[in-house]
């Protein structure tokens, strides 16, 4: 019995070692923030000899923070708020009239997940671009176009689980699809309802690529795209540069702080169905 | 009957023509346009396989493409390796089981353009310091050759996907009974023979999905990429959907670089569809 605590003993050391070097490029980021140009320059691994938050306030305002912020958390909320209400509607019309139409529906969402977005890409941007849809309205139709499959899918596996006698009671009782949808199958579906919203969020909130694509213009810029033009812009600054990067990822940080449980969860949900 | 049908195709419309707009018809228009010479506005001629033809002896896609080849294999396995051991260790019993996974898990959280800068930072100027401070010149010029690119990039995504992976492998070793490891202690199984004869037989699903899903992140790998190499020194650690955007949106090659684009649909979609087979074949087993 010795030798086994005396195992467990030597594992969470293991486990300590190795939570530190996961943490390491967080804490060689954060440290050298601190620091002038020039202690970078000299020394990577030591501590600052004097923390300066000059760093920080140059950056802030070059990234013109809290606009990106604000720009990154619209874009999320919005896109995240279509998938969810359209993707259970969707999956819900899928699930309770079973038939050849619903199947061959389903099939073409589930197919999709299949195409990689760089194959769609360009056709895709010219095709907005003719329609004049290169904008915020444009990038939130195409994260509803690229989310939905995963979410359907996600949200017609629950939907198995939901009795169809209730649907037919309330049917009785004189309620519509649509209110028998909102009132009653919605409400329940909210344990999957988190999953999707965390899985998605995650996506939305870093997506570099898609933004980069359709709403590159000032004023709209999310976070990971200001971060690309200020890191191209202070290259070679890495006092700037390690200051913004700190700042981009304090609101991820603070969220999962709170989440975490919710999170891990999710991904484990929606990655192992 | 009418009103019947219609509350079904309302509750669909909105994400089927979304995914018609935004996947379907951008897939079929960008398969039209790959025989062409679509210069992103209009085609003035039908050119049939040329595209094709012309793209099997580009030297620099072929590259890319073998480039991300055998950085997926050699991400693959150690993602898959780092992501159970952490899981095995995260599932004994030890105090700060939450808060290591909470830790190995963080990287996922944040965007794959960031992380990259961040360790861009570590590769250049922190491990340059560690090359001052003990002499070894190994730490030098990281980032500058082709192959320290290569594995700097491995090291980004083995520390990134590692902790994703150990999430579905801890969801797998959880569900384990108890019971079963218990009664084979008992009847004197070593900690390794518990874990070949029983844990392993009971995870082994979770290696087709991480596998794929390791698959799957490693081959279409774009923002670690810009953000950590921008695909230098010379292009040689340029992966295939760095090629694809460069050739249509840098070179405004719009018909190439689709003809391109359609060939990494192929690739993809014949790895996925080999997933689904795999997965298919082991429920008929079980």
């Amino acid at each position: 019995m010795k030798s086994k605590k005396r195992k467990l003993y030597l594992l969470e050391i293991l486990g300590i070692v190795l939570g530190l070097i996961w943490l390491s490029p967080f804490y060689l980021m954060i440290v050298n923030s601190f620091k002038t140009k020039r202690e970078i320059f000299t020394d990577t691994l030591k501590l600052p000899d004097v923390f300066t938050f000059d760093n920080y306030v140059q950056a802030f305002e070059e990234l013109d923070f809290i606009r990106t912020f604000f720009n990154s958390v619209l874009i999320t909320v919005l896109g995240v708020a279509v998938i969810i209400l359209f993707s259970s509607m969707a999956a819900y019309a899928l699930n309770r009239r079973k038939g050849k139409v619903s199947g061959l529906v389903f099939f073409l969402f589930i197919a999709a997940m299949l195409i990689p977005f760089q194959s769609v890409m360009i056709p895709l941007v010219s095709l907005f671009g003719k329609m004049e849809l290169l904008n915020r309205f444009g990038i939130i139709f195409m994260y509803l176009g690229f989310g939905s499959s995963l979410s359907i899918f996600l949200y017609h596996g629950s939907l198995q689980g939901i009795s169809k006698s209730l649907d037919e009671a309330a049917t009785i009782d004189g309620a519509n699809r649509w209110q028998i949808f909102w009132h009653i199958i919605f409400p329940m579906l909210k344990p999957i309802s988190v999953t999707v919203a965390i899985l998605n969020i995650i996506w939305i909130w870093n997506d570099y690529l898609l933004p980069s694509l359709v709403i590159n213009q000032e004023g709209m810029h999310t976070i990971p795209l200001k971060m690309f033009f200020f890191f191209g812009q202070y290259t070679k600054q890495w006092h700037l540069a390690l200051a913004g990067l700190t700042l981009a990822i304090i609101p991820v940080i603070l969220v999962y702080f709170f989440m975490q449980k919710h999170i891990i969860k999710g991904i484990a949900e929606g990655s192992v169905k | 009957m009418r009103n019947r049908n219609l509350w079904y195709w309302l509750f669909l419309a909105p994400t089927l023509v979304a995914l018609g707009v935004v996947i379907i018809v951008p897939l079929i228009f960008g398969t039209y346009y790959s025989f062409t010479d679509w210069n992103g506005i209009k085609i003035t001629e039908f050119v049939g396989l040329e595209n094709y033809q012309k793209l099997l002896e580009d030297k620099e896609f072929m590259d890319s493409l073998w480039f991300t080849v055998k950085f997926s294999v050699v991400s693959i396995f150690l993602i898959n390796f780092f992501g159970l051991s952490l899981a095995l260790l995260v599932t004994q019993k030890l105090k700060t089981n939450n808060i290591l996974r909470t830790i190995f898990f963080m990287p996922n959280l944040i965007g794959g353009l960031i992380l990259g800068f961040i360790w861009q930072f570590i590769f250049m100027k922190v491990f340059a310091s560690i090359g001052d401070l003990t002499g070894i010149a190994a730490f030098k010029g990281w980032l500058s050759t082709d192959t320290t690119g290569f594995w700097a990039l491995v090291i980004l995504m083995s520390w990134q996907m590692a902790g994703y992976i150990m999430i579905i492998y801890i969801s797998y070793l959880e569900s384990v009974p108890q019971e079963l490891l218990e009664a084979a202690e008992i009847d004197g199984a070593s900690s390794f023979q518990r874990f070949m004869n029983v844990t392993f037989p009971l995870v082994a699903p979770a290696f087709t999905v991480s596998l794929f899903l390791t698959l799957s992140n490693t081959f279409k790998l774009y923002d670690q990429n810009l953000s950590l190499t921008g695909g230098g020194p010379y292009n040689s650690t340029q992966m295939v959907a760095m090629e694809i955007f460069k050739t249509a949106f840098s070179e405004n090659n719009y018909a190439y670089g689709q003809a391109k684009a359609i060939i990494f649909f192929l690739i993809v979609a014949a790895i996925s569809l080999t997933q689904v087979y795999i997965n298919k074949k082991r429920e008929v087993e079980m």
